[in-house]
């Protein structure tokens, strides 16, 4: 066990490792193939001719003179270990381990921006994930119970339906109801939880909504095809001869195996959808990590677009070793070696 | 969805055999697309999915003609002077429902009075290309690399599967949209934007498609129809080609069609962040990204676009899971 754990976080180490490496190779093999100074990245347009002083002393001061592996490794390090910022004339800049470094087009340390950026997207993957699973099986084992009947067809249309509605046109849609004609919620903008829930949930409950919608579909599916090949299992039929209950049965003995592959999914779909909330949130204007990211792309500021990416990065694998090492106790049938 | 190939060949011999014996017995042999073909033709909802798939496609390729035929150019604009369609306060559409009438079926856009339905057209033309060719990228990557990792196994299963892993673990949404970034630095060119858009949507999909195929050569290849094969002396090109290919066509169908409308979604998805297909190229996704500034006061514009999304891809799905239905040994259906 200990060794199948450690040879999943080396492999987890690994991609992270090379996500870093393949978001900061864009940013710089690209440019220097079109002649564009990285600097760029990091301060906008240049109002300085290449060959000038200024330029010059620009290009050192953010190390692009130095070798690629350099660079990386300078930018690695910030993230290991820390490092100070300075850009030669305000006071230098104590930015701690892991430090993403800083934000020139915004004047912040990119870990402060993510920072307070991150709240929002957690609070909308996680109520999502709940509405969506619940939502999910709930459609699943309803269809299951009778394979064919009228509320088995609904259900399986419907959640085709529903993974074929793309976010930006549900969302106005949403808003355009709720907000605007029925004025149910009259105002969404975020406030953090912390400081007014009520504010908080009507903020959050269009992005829930949506986003379930989108992926609760595939639960229902996988949990109906799921539930009927349970169900028609010998135990199935044991646990209603010894006298229990339909409904017990249906929960205790059919979804409980029923829900074991799902739990696989669950994991991996909650850490990419924190790397791919960027359309959830221009929808719904909220100033998450999506956010963050899609406005450092448009402003081409680098040291963002690194940090958010590793960040989702992050989270992906580590949804995905916590997957793998729960499946392994939940199905003895998976080899740990 | 397997199965040995022998039946794929008795197709012509099943249908001569099937006239013989339509006045005696009631037993006939069927191939398992015959049998697949039956099933998905009773299907009633998948039926009707593939003709709205047949009408979006040729309403893809004649865009231009019956544009031309509706008396609308989905360039147009209408927005000042004596032909304009717009309220001049407001720069919204004049009269009901988004200005629709006898001549603009659909409506006209806000602030630059273009007609809906010819840019619907377009789009149209835009979607199908951009998530057809990102899927055929898909599947051409992921079909040979599954098919070699499962039938050379060994190292080179371990390196194309570690690989695949990889891939499944990267934010593909923010690396796509960095990439497509950078390069649009680099090149403004309608052409390069085509480009990198199927790219990322076709290179980030291949390892689902990989890890299908190579599940299922790892299981074709220990078959007796292999062997026999290899003992007549096929090599492990001609056995891969002729041998293991032809049982892959079933799941490479049904992903096929499941995936050309996750491309439609992803393309759409990209032009609304404003890195898709630029303008004045008409997208769905940009129509929609547009249309995310009025929807309150022309929410027609925001519903047109959102309804042909939806009804594109929502045939897709429907025809891709009937035909996964349809080719199911399992189903009794």
């Amino acid at each position: 066990m200990i060794r199948f754990i450690a040879v999943r976080l080396l492999g987890a180490i690994v991609v992270v490792w090379l996500v870093s490496v393949v978001t900061f190779l864009i940013f710089q093999i690209v440019p220097t193939l079109s002649h564009t100074s990285p600097v760029y990245y990091y301060i906008g347009k240049i109002p300085f001719p290449p060959d000038s002083i200024q330029m010059k002393a620009l290009t050192h001061r953010f190390g692009f003179d130095l070798p690629l592996y350099a660079q990386y490794w300078h930018f690695l390090s910030g993230i290991l270990f820390g490092q100070t910022i300075t850009d030669g004339v305000s006071t230098p800049i104590q930015c701690s381990a892991p430090c993403f470094g800083y934000s020139f087009r915004q004047h912040q340390l990119v870990g402060t921006m993510m920072a307070t950026a991150a709240p929002v997207t957690i609070s909308m993957c996680i109520g999502a994930a709940i509405l969506w699973l619940i939502g999910g099986v709930a459609v699943g084992t309803f269809s299951a119970l009778k394979p064919g009947s009228l509320v088995d067809r609904v259900g399986m249309t419907g959640s085709l339906a529903a993974v074929s509605l793309p976010i930006f046109f549900t969302g106005p849609l949403l808003l355009l109801i709720f907000e605007y004609t029925l004025g149910v919620l009259p105002d969404v903008s975020y406030l953090p939880i912390t400081q007014d829930p009520a504010q908080w949930l009507r903020s959050m409950i269009l992005p829930w909504v949506s986003l379930a919608f989108l992926f609760g579909a595939l639960y229902a599916r996988l949990t109906r095809s799921n539930m009927i090949e349970t169900m028609g299992e010998d135990y199935i039929r044991t646990a209603r001869a010894k006298g229990l209950s339909r409904p017990t049965v249906i929960v205790r003995h059919g979804l409980r195996a029923a829900i074991t592959p799902i739990v696989t999914i669950f994991g991996i779909d909650l850490g990419t959808l924190v790397g791919s909330t960027v359309i959830t949130e221009t929808v719904f204007n909220l100033r998450g990590l999506g956010y963050l990211s899609i406005q450092a792309i448009q402003q081409s500021d680098l040291p963002v677009i690194l940090g958010v990416t590793i960040i989702a990065a992050v989270v992906l694998v580590i949804a995905n070793f916590i997957v793998d090492i729960l499946y392994a106790f939940i199905d003895p049938r998976v080899t740990v070696y | 969805m397997s199965l040995p190939r022998g039946e794929l060949e008795v197709v012509g011999e099943s249908e001569k055999l099937a006239k013989k014996t339509t006045t005696g017995t009631s037993i006939v042999g069927r191939s398992l697309w015959s049998i697949a073909w039956r099933r998905l033709r009773k299907d009633r909802v998948a039926m009707a999915a593939g003709v709205v798939i047949i009408l979006l496609v040729l309403i893809a390729i004649f865009a231009d003609q019956l544009s031309a035929l509706y008396g609308q150019n989905y360039l147009e604009h209408h927005a000042v002077g004596a032909g304009s369609l717009l309220d001049p306060a407001t720069n919204l559409p004049t009269g009901t429902l988004g200005g629709i009438s006898a001549s603009h079926w659909f409506g006209v856009s806000p602030v630059l009075g273009q007609d809906i339905m010819t840019q619907l057209m377009q789009g149209a033309r835009v979607s199908l290309v951009i998530s057809g060719l990102a899927t055929a990228l898909s599947l051409i990557i992921g079909v040979s690399l599954g098919l070699i990792a499962g039938f050379y196994r060994g190292w080179v299963d371990t390196i194309i599967s570690r690989v695949m892993d990889v891939l499944l673990s990267f934010p593909t949404l923010l690396l796509s949209l960095s990439l497509i970034a950078v390069v649009s630095i680099l090149s403004n060119a309608v052409f390069v934007r085509f480009a990198i858009i199927i790219f990322v949507l076709g290179f980030f999909g291949w390892p689902y498609i990989g890890r299908i195929v190579r599940g299922q050569v790892l299981s074709l290849r220990e078959k007796e129809f292999v062997d026999a094969a290899r003992s007549l002396g096929g090599g492990s090109g001609w056995i891969m080609a002729r041998e293991i290919m032809p049982n892959l066509i079933g799941p490479i169908l049904v992903y096929t069609s499941l995936t050309i409308p996750t491309n439609m979604l992803g393309e759409a998805g990209l032009s609304y962040l404003g890195v898709g297909v630029p303008p004045p190229i008409p997208s769905w996704g940009q129509m929609l990204s547009d249309a995310g500034n009025y929807f309150q006061v022309d929410p027609m514009y925001l519903i047109f676009p959102g309804l042909v999304i939806f009804i594109s891809v929502l045939a897709f799905n429907l025809f891709g899971d009937g035909l996964r239905d349809a080719l199911d040994p399992k189903s009794t259906r």
